[in-house]
């Protein structure tokens, strides 16, 4: 397995701490030091610092496997998930801070779930089956094999809400659905067990809070840690929107 | 005092969690959840491999039935399930796989004709049948006689979670995210819901329901090495515990992963065995046809990795520094079967490992990986001793997965609970006796008693350091109570966990904030993963047989004699430092599949007086009901009457039609 040589530098994550809910606190720099080992990860190394050095510092894991989208958080000025982050990839000098855009819940914890559900019911990001109800004990309606694993690419957002984060048209627009919620609509469009037409679609995301207020800057592209197709979804979403308004 | 009020409280937003509440609410009772987490960032999600369901679509699953995913499940289980609750679930299985394709899961699908597999090391061609094309597909898992493991390419959890979550918001069932349930309120018969604490603010408060669920899935943090995630640390298991009626069944029985990335245990799913991964030896010998020469590789997890550990005893592990490890070599699989089918494996083992499975082996190790002990309920998912209280999925122990649970049936057991029980619940709601007249004095007392054990830990004075004793509980367990098992370590592992539990009651600490505390976590969780800890080691010390996950080296035959019961046990005081074990003894006379050879590990085991007897009784029902599959499961073993009504019925496949 991959062993590094530089396995014993020395480390300084300066993590940006702040707690909202104590009045009296205001946000600042904290630098921990500690020593590399092989293999480390920001988990391990975040992890080591709460539990020998301040057992106060926040921050989010669960699966520290890089697939349930918790540690999202801005890694030497990028958003990223912590967990995956191999220490031996980055300086010695570690800069963490929380990411933007999502309501603070303390240090380098954002409340991403609560704005991923108010999204989710925004968009009804779930299959419409327009009444058409299924008998369980017969023989599942067959699909598209091709088909099917197109509509899995799409579905294999983690919500860690990266892109949101690096997203300049999210800073000015507070309702922009963001990638993550255009990307779901393109999965749904997709999906032919979801009976929605575009006209639907174009109710949920058809103005400058959905499809039409992307800049196509495509931090997002660049920045998603499953490395989802956003930009040709988002453009090829605009059409069908566009599409559709001039349908009226 | 806050107090929430709910028809039906559901602690715990996974996959058994969500679907429970679906039932509940489409029943017309509101349901809230409770999650420490979103829910689609619950351990659900990890979920690589797949679920097991006897559609019989594909070619290697022709002639599959609820009766062959029964027969692998009861073996799988080395016959501690319960049989009945076996067949509830294969029957339901489908059906639940099924549902989840009309609500959204991008099942992969099959393709007609022709293609290449790989099966023992050798490249096979399989064709597919025309009338199979685009229904879901099934692949190879360890312990199953056919392909029966559903899956959406290698993110089958993932897929399902997102599906039955955005379903749970589609119905406006509220997740209380970022909550933790401490307690439960109950007056020693009766459940009344619980006391949750906010991981943001702090705050206390009460939840009061007509019925709550524990679906809390599973423990596997109790353990140094596990594939569980850091949330998994067995509390909902804990506060059922806690309440001294409610009994925790077969804590003993613990599995372990036979692929986690060595050191870290992440886990690379067992899809890549069946898919025709090979076990190396340092040598870059293939072993387990050495040691299991029918099923190989494929053999049931317990087994493959006792056989794993058995080689590195014998000096045939790979050293690294940070210890032996056995190599997973995928590489014949080829590139595009990894890049599409394997893809969550290729991440992992290149940001965790620096590994490029295509072309190099993945180190691995066996890791802790599944709780089959849980909150013991009845068939229907109700808890036996506490009226109003329910459990689902890996929390629970309605028992299907006896003492090892076949890779598979796990998130088809969450799926599949989740139907029944949201009925019953929904069953138990119907019933206007059963709506409580709220004690509150009792609710304010539980509140109270919270508080002050919270308050405890910033004020009492304690010296204790949280961390260090969680770290010497998670050494402990994988050193002591791992997978090879003996009396002398698992006695010293019970006696240096109780001093453990002891200590845990003075510590005192470093940051003594009632907030957001991530220290006082530690402190409060600790204190309740000693006793699930103390649980399974000292379930394990009076269990003197080898069954299933439960190996002891001491007693390494399965006893059907003494042995054919299931532990259950209890914690009656607060001050007591061991739980107090009972068994509940399995019917042989009444099972369907008598005990006898899995098929696959050890063929020396006791039987059971009952056995012979009980064989020759089925052996005739058999031969007089041979033409009908149905008539001869019914005159068996009736179960039907313990499925809900609307989840009755026969499932239709290809091959059979009704
Ligand atoms: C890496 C990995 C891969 C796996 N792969 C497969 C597979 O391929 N096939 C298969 O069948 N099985 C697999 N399993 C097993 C399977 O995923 C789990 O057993 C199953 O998903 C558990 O679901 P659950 O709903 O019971 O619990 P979980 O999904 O674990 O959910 C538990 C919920 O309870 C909440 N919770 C916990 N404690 C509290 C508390 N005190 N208060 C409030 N909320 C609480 C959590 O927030 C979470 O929402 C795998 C397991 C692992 C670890
Ligand atoms: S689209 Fe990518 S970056 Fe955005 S939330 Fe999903 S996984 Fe994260
Ligand atoms: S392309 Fe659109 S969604 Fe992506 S970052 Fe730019 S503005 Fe945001
Ligand atoms: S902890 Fe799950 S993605 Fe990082």
């Amino acid at each position: 397995m991959a062993e590094t040589s530089n396995s014993h530098r020395k480390l300084r994550i300066h993590a940006l701490r702040y707690n909202p809910a104590k009045a009296d606190d205001t946000p600042r720099i904290q630098t921990y030091e500690l020593e590399e080992a092989p293999g480390m990860t920001l988990f391990i190394a975040l992890s080591e610092i709460r539990e020998k050095q301040d057992p106060s510092l926040q921050f989010d894991f669960v699966c520290r496997a890089g697939i349930c989208g918790s540690c999202g958080m801005m890694i030497n000025g990028l958003p990223g998930l912590a967990c995956r982050t191999v220490t031996k990839d980055l300086p010695a000098d570690i800069s963490l801070a929380p990411l933007p855009f999502f309501e603070l819940i303390g240090d380098l914890s954002v409340n991403t779930g609560k704005w991923m559900r108010g999204m989710s019911e925004k968009l009804e990001t779930w299959v419409h089956s327009m009444g058409q109800s299924t008998d369980l004990k017969r023989i599942e309606e067959a699909m598209d094999p091709a088909l099917a694993e197109e509509v899995y690419e799409l579905d294999r957002c983690i919500e860690c809400g990266c892109c949101v984060a690096s997203c300049g048209t999210a800073r000015m627009r507070k309702d922009f659905v963001g990638a993550v919620g255009l990307n779901k609509m393109a999965r749904f469009r997709l999906d032919p067990r979801d009976k929605r037409t575009d006209a639907d679609f174009y109710e949920l995301v058809g103005d400058d809070n959905g499809v039409f207020g992307c800049m196509s800057l495509l931090a997002c592209h660049d920045v998603c840690p499953k490395n989802l197709p956003l930009q040709t979804q988002i453009a090829f979403l605009r059409r069908k929107m566009v599409l559709q308004g001039t349908k009226g | 005092m806050k107090i929430v009020y709910t028809d039906v409280l559901v602690i715990g937003g996974g996959l058994a969690g969500l679907r429970l509440a679906i039932g509940a609410k489409r029943r017309g009772h509101d349901a809230l959840i409770l999650s420490l987490v979103p829910a689609k960032r619950s351990h659900s999600k990890a979920a690589q491999g797949g679920m097991q369901a006897s559609l019989g679509n594909v070619a290697k699953g022709q002639g599959d039935t609820e009766d062959v995913h029964f027969e692998d499940t009861v073996r799988g289980s080395d016959w501690g399930a319960d049989q009945e609750v076996v067949r509830m679930f294969v029957n339901t299985a489908p059906k639940a796989v099924r549902e989840l394709a009309a609500w959204g899961v991008p099942w992969s699908r099959v393709r007609k004709g022709d293609r290449e597999v790989i099966i023992n090391g050798q490249k096979v061609t399989i064709t597919e049948r025309d009338e199979a094309h685009g229904l879901i597909a099934q692949r190879d898992f360890g312990g199953t006689k056919k392909w029966r493991t559903c899956y959406a390419a290698d993110g089958t959890g993932h897929a399902m979670i997102n599906t039955v979550a955005d379903q749970a918001i589609a119905d406006s069932i509220p997740v209380h995210e970022r909550k933790e349930a401490l307690s439960l309120i109950h007056d020693g018969s009766r459940c009344y819901g619980a006391v949750v604490r906010d991981l943001i603010t702090g705050e206390v408060s009460a939840y009061v329901a007509t019925a709550t669920a524990i679906c809390t899935g599973g423990a596997g943090r109790v353990y140094r090495t596990t594939t569980n995630a850091v949330i998994c640390e067995g509390i909902g298991h804990a506060i059922a515990l806690e309440t001294g009626v409610s009994a925790l069944g077969n804590m003993e029985a613990v599995q372990f992963h036979p692929t986690g990335i060595f050191p870290a245990g992440i886990l690379v799913t067992e899809g890549c065995r069946g898919d025709g991964g090979l076990l190396k030896d340092v040598d870059g010998h293939r072993f387990m046809p050495d040691y299991e020469p029918e099923k190989k590789e494929l053999a049931s997890r317990d087994v493959v990795s006792r056989r794993m550990e058995e080689h590195i005893k014998k000096g045939k592990g790979h050293k690294s520094r940070f210890g032996e490890h056995i190599w997973l070599d995928i590489t014949l699989l080829g590139e595009k079967h990894i890049h599409t089918n394997l893809r969550e494996v290729w991440d992992i083992c290149h940001y965790f490992l620096g590994v490029d499975p295509v072309k190099e082996m993945i180190p691995v190790r066996p890791a802790q990986h599944y709780t089959m002990g849980g909150v013991r309920t009845d068939p229907s998912g109700q808890s036996p001793t506490l009226k109003g209280l329910f459990s689902a999925g890996e929390a629970a122990c309605w028992d299907m997965h006896g003492f090892n649970r076949l890779g598979g049936n796990s998130v088809a057991e969450t799926v599949v609970a989740g139907m029944i029980v949201g009925e019953t619940i929904a069953d138990y709601c119907d019933k206007l006796a059963n709506t409580p007249t709220v004690p509150l004095g009792l609710v304010r007392e539980f509140v109270e008693r919270e508080q002050a054990k919270l308050a405890a830990f910033t004020k009492g004075g304690g010296r204790e350091d949280a961390s260090l004793i969680k770290g010497e509980m998670q050494d402990l367990m994988t050193a002591k109570v791992g997978i090879f098992r003996t009396g002398k370590d698992l006695e010293e592992a019970v006696d240096k966990l109780q001093k453990l539990l002891v200590r845990s009651r003075s510590i005192g600490l470093r940051s003594p904030s009632l907030g957001a505390n991530p220290e006082l976590v530690t402190a409060y969780r600790v204190q309740r993963m000693l006793k699930i800890a103390l649980s399974i080691a000292y379930g394990a010390a009076v269990r003197t047989e080898s069954r299933g996950a439960h190996f002891r080296e001491d007693f390494p035959r399965r006893n059907d004699a003494e042995w054919l019961k299931r532990t259950l046990a209890t914690w009656k005081s607060e001050s007591d430092t061991l739980p107090t074990l009972a068994y509940e003894p399995l019917d042989v006379t009444r099972m369907e599949l008598p005990p006898g050879w899995r098929g696959y590990g050890a063929k020396d085991y006791i039987d059971h007086p009952d056995t012979p007897e009980r064989q020759k009784a089925v052996e005739a029902i058999r031969a007089q009901y041979a033409s009908d599959r149905f008539a001869m499961q019914k005159a068996l073993m009736p179960y039907e009457h313990l499925l809900p009504e609307v989840l009755r019925g026969k499932n239709e496949r290809i091959d059979e039609r009704f």
